[in-house]
């Protein structure tokens, strides 16, 4: 019971002992230890993806009145269970098709880099209380995460220039125009969750949710979300691989399992979002008995994150998708100046909270002043959608109206 | 030799040999991608000297935004997508002599001295002294402010172009 309580960190202290049992030197066998935990910290989002497609596929049929993937056929385990490990050894096997005209050392790179990105992200989500169940507790935390993905851009648009196509590149530069679009609402969403908590340290991020983020910062929480869902590019928003007018965007031209990694990036990104989101709004890994049993918060952790995924599947399965224009009106007409008016709100509030009360106020006091002013906004921009959607109204109906009259004098 | 200078060179390696590479890739998009190798490069060194941030910095404004809009600026200036192109232009002696004297002032500066780190630790909490230095009217409150009064500047003046009329 004592070693299952705090399994992952046990095992690492099991294996430890291990070796300096064999006659590893301590720093060798704290070197390799860190290095298994690095491998499994880098296979975990693998591991997630290959369910989370099946799952996907699954969820997505049962909306839509179908079975999905089954076993009828060929056999593919219970609840055809292993068509996703199917498809990957497809995806092996299938000839890597090359395109005329490509630029070698780019176009095989890219792949590369985006599975880099994808999994380099993981290294800084805390999956547990303490130091044992992070990759790296770096200062920078979340920053880190933003970098990276920002970073990550330029893996499209060196597929999609690389690959000698004119529908890869449009699809690259539709690709980088919706991403960098919606950076900035995600990153001030962000920014007003790290000015409550002081700190960039995930960990420090999940200590100082008393009160869950979600509850006392709703607007970020919801900026946040609606931008990520543009960051991963699904449904709503899914534009980069808009098949009807893009073919398959950036990377229409690879083939294989080149392909398979955009695709196994695309659904590992996903994954990652969730986790950040649960880390950032959901609290973390915190949850009831987590002191008592510290595996219970990776058990949280994941319950979280799967909620969230859950709620992502659901918006992607039954929305439909939207023009580029009004998605990118979307972000730079209503998350971007929605996102600014919450970040100058949350920044007073916070300042007037920490420093209004003498002594500093409870979670409790600060929190609830928080979703006031959270409240408060929420009701104003609704306001101003309806006062807006009036007028438009009204100019329709006026426009229609002289049309008509203009009609009736031709007549 | 210590990982840490291991790992030094390996990243000035990183940064100098993208450096050639954009100077003598033929095509404009690859100098670009070797530019972005050389800022790679830069962000591991800020990693050694125990500056997270401005390593992170590196990534996320170097490499997510200026590189990006340098490949933007690239593809949507005509003619520069395919060709290959020659590696001078007829102002080469000018920017030759400009690197010369580039390099000599480094060379000059480089030498001057010996050149000590402050004793003791790294500030555990290193970045939130660089944000109280940053809004402190002591430090470097107004240069901060200038920078933000000229990206504002520059976002109006997008905005006026760009604006139809």
């Amino acid at each position: 019971m004592e070693f299952l309580s705090n399994l992952i960190v046990n095992i690492g202290v099991w294996i430890k002992g291990l070796l300096v049992g064999g006659g590893v030197a301590e720093h060798g066998a704290a070197l390799v230890v860190k290095a298994i935990g690095a491998v499994v910290v880098g296979f975990f989002p693998l591991m997630v993806v290959v369910f989370l497609i099946w799952a996907y596929r699954k969820i997505a049929a049962r909306m839509q009145g179908r079975l999905g993937p089954n076993s009828s056929g060929t056999w593919a385990g219970p609840y055809g269970i292993l068509q996703t490990f199917a498809d990957a050894i497809k995806m092996l096997t299938k000839e890597d098709i090359r395109p005329q005209g490509v630029d070698l050392i780019p176009y095989n790179l890219a792949p590369i880099l985006v599975v880099f990105a994808s999994v380099m992200v993981w290294a800084v989500i805390p999956f547990g209380p303490g130091r044992g169940l992070i990759g790296a507790d770096l200062s920078i935390g979340i920053f880190y995460i933003l970098a990276f993905s920002s970073a990550a851009l330029i893996v499209f648009l060196m597929a999609g220039w690389s690959s000698n196509n004119k529908y890869a590149t449009v699809g690259a530069f539709r690709a980088v125009a919706q991403l960098i679009g919606y950076e900035i609402p995600q990153l001030l969403a962000v920014l007003a969750v790290v000015m409550v908590t002081g700190s960039l340290s995930t960990q420090d991020i999940v200590g100082s949710q008393d009160v869950i983020f979600l509850v006392t910062l709703p607007v970020s929480a919801i900026i946040f979300f609606l931008a990520s869902m543009a960051e991963i590019n699904a449904r709503p928003f899914e534009l980069l691989e808009a098949e009807s007018e893009l073919v398959c965007g950036y990377f229409v031209e690879y083939s294989g399992m080149k392909f398979g990694m955009f695709y196994l990036a695309e659904f590992m990104n996903s994954v990652a979002v969730a986790a950040i989101f649960t880390t950032l709004f959901l609290g973390g890994w915190r949850g009831p008995w987590v002191d008592q049993a510290p595996i219970l918060g990776t058990v949280w952790f994941l319950v979280k994150m799967g909620a969230v995924i859950f709620l992502w599947m659901l918006i992607q399965i039954t929305l439909p998708r939207l023009r580029i224009d009004q998605m990118l009106a979307f972000n730079w007409k209503f998350l971007v100046p929605l996102a600014l008016v919450n970040l100058c709100v949350v920044g007073l509030v916070n300042k007037g909270t920490t420093e209004g009360f003498p002594g500093g106020a409870s979670a409790w006091t600060r929190g609830s002043i928080l979703l006031g002013a959270n409240l408060a906004m929420i009701l104003a921009t609704w306001g101003m959608l309806a006062v807006g959607e009036r007028q438009a109204r009204r100019r329709r109906e006026a426009w229609q109206a002289a049309q008509a009259g203009e009609l009736e004098v031709v007549v | 030799m210590t990982l840490q200078q291991i790992l030094f060179f390996i990243f000035g390696a990183i940064s100098l040999g993208a450096g050639v590479g954009v100077v003598t890739a033929r095509k404009l998009f690859h100098a670009a991608l070797w530019l972005l190798l050389a800022f790679f490069g830069v962000a591991g060194l800020y990693v050694l000297l125990e500056a997270p941030f401005f390593a992170a910095a590196q990534l996320f404004v170097y490499m997510g935004a200026i590189g990006i809009l340098i490949i933007f600026a690239i593809m949507l200036t005509r003619g520069m997508m395919r060709q290959r192109h020659p590696r001078a232009n007829r102002q080469w002696w000018l920017a030759g002599i400009l690197a010369a004297l580039f390099l000599a002032t480094f060379v000059r500066l480089a030498w001057q001295g010996p050149w000590t780190a402050p004793a003791g630790p790294v500030p555990e909490n290193s970045l939130g002294l660089l944000g109280l230095t940053l809004v402190d009217p002591g430090g470097f409150a107004l240069p901060f402010e200038v920078a933000s009064v000229l990206l504002v500047v520059a976002l109006i003046g997008a905005v006026t172009i760009v604006r139809e009329r």
